[in-house]
């Protein structure tokens, strides 16, 4: 069950719209790297994997990834408010105001629309912490990228925050990487998987 | 039923009166009699989270303070039903 606060996870307050930006950005709420992909890696996984303290890691990183989600939203929704008709015609902003005029819509910056294949729950812990980390890391990068893309401080501090929370959350997976392996066979983390060939009777 | 199964129970069923209420409430936000029902199951709601968190397992995370260890990760998962 969740519950919902009505506040941003850090501030945005974007003054000046700016399409060619939010572009990009977009990237982030439905890209192959992007805040609802990472929220269902994380949310859908959890049920795989035996071990309380791992569950509990995907289930509290999966919300705060909710909660980006939100920021990223936030972001494109100020960048794209009260443009001009010439401001999206010059921007290259005509395509996604076609389809979507200024409503909030998961792609990527190339306008692919989001897709469940771009993360995966393999059903085994160590498989699948292992996207995690990657997956991560490569939201890092698209964020390094965009941050080469932009100057304007009041876009650039939301995405920094962003980028440092890819980093911290890196840090706790690796960790969960750890507590699982510890559990299993040291000599062979490979000998069974512990969400299947481990199934214990509800009543053990 | 144990206790703690009764009161959690009891939490689920407040908390639907209150996520009905909370709905009707968005679209109906001069109804004093709803609101009434709402600060009223509301209250109750608060004081049953509380009190289940500190006789069993924290139900959210500002609930979880902790001394020894850390207790929002010791909770039970909530999706493996019967089998804790």
């Amino acid at each position: 069950m969740w519950n919902y606060e009505k506040r941003l996870q850090f501030p945005v307050n974007i003054k000046e719209p700016n399409a060619l930006l939010a572009q990009t950005i977009i990237s982030q709420y439905g890209g192959p790297d992007g805040e609802m992909g990472a929220s269902m890696r994380y949310l859908s996984q959890r049920y795989a994997t035996p071990y309380k303290e791992v569950a509990g890691l995907l289930t509290d990183i999966g919300t705060e990834e909710l909660a980006h989600l939100e920021m990223v939203a936030a972001i494109v929704h100020q960048l794209t408010r009260n443009l001009s008709m010439e401001e999206i015609e010059k921007s290259g902003f005509a395509p996604y105001y076609t389809d979507h005029t200024i409503g909030i819509w998961p792609q990527a910056a190339g306008g692919v629309p989001f897709n469940a294949c771009q993360f995966q729950s393999k059903g085994d812990i160590i498989t699948d912490l292992h996207e995690d980390l990657a997956a991560e890391q490569k939201a890092r990068s698209t964020y390094d990228n965009i941050l080469r893309l932009i100057k304007e401080p009041d876009v650039c501090e939301p995405i920094k925050f962003l980028r440092e929370r890819e980093i911290v959350h890196f840090q706790r997976f690796g960790e969960a990487l750890r507590l699982t392996q510890e559990k299993l066979d040291s000599k062979n983390f490979y000998a069974f998987n512990p969400g299947f060939d481990m199934c214990k009777d509800c009543n053990d | 039923m144990s206790n703690k199964e009764q009161l959690l129970n009891d939490i689920g069923i407040v908390s639907f009166v209150l996520v009905e209420l909370g709905l009707y409430l968005d679209t109906h936000p001069t109804d004093r009699n709803a609101m009434e029902y709402f600060n009223h199951y509301n209250r109750i709601k608060h004081q049953m989270v509380k009190e289940f968190s500190m006789k069993y397992y924290p139900l959210t995370m500002d609930m979880a303070e902790s001394n020894k260890e850390w207790r929002w990760g010791a909770a039970p998962l909530p999706w493996e039903g019967a089998c804790e």
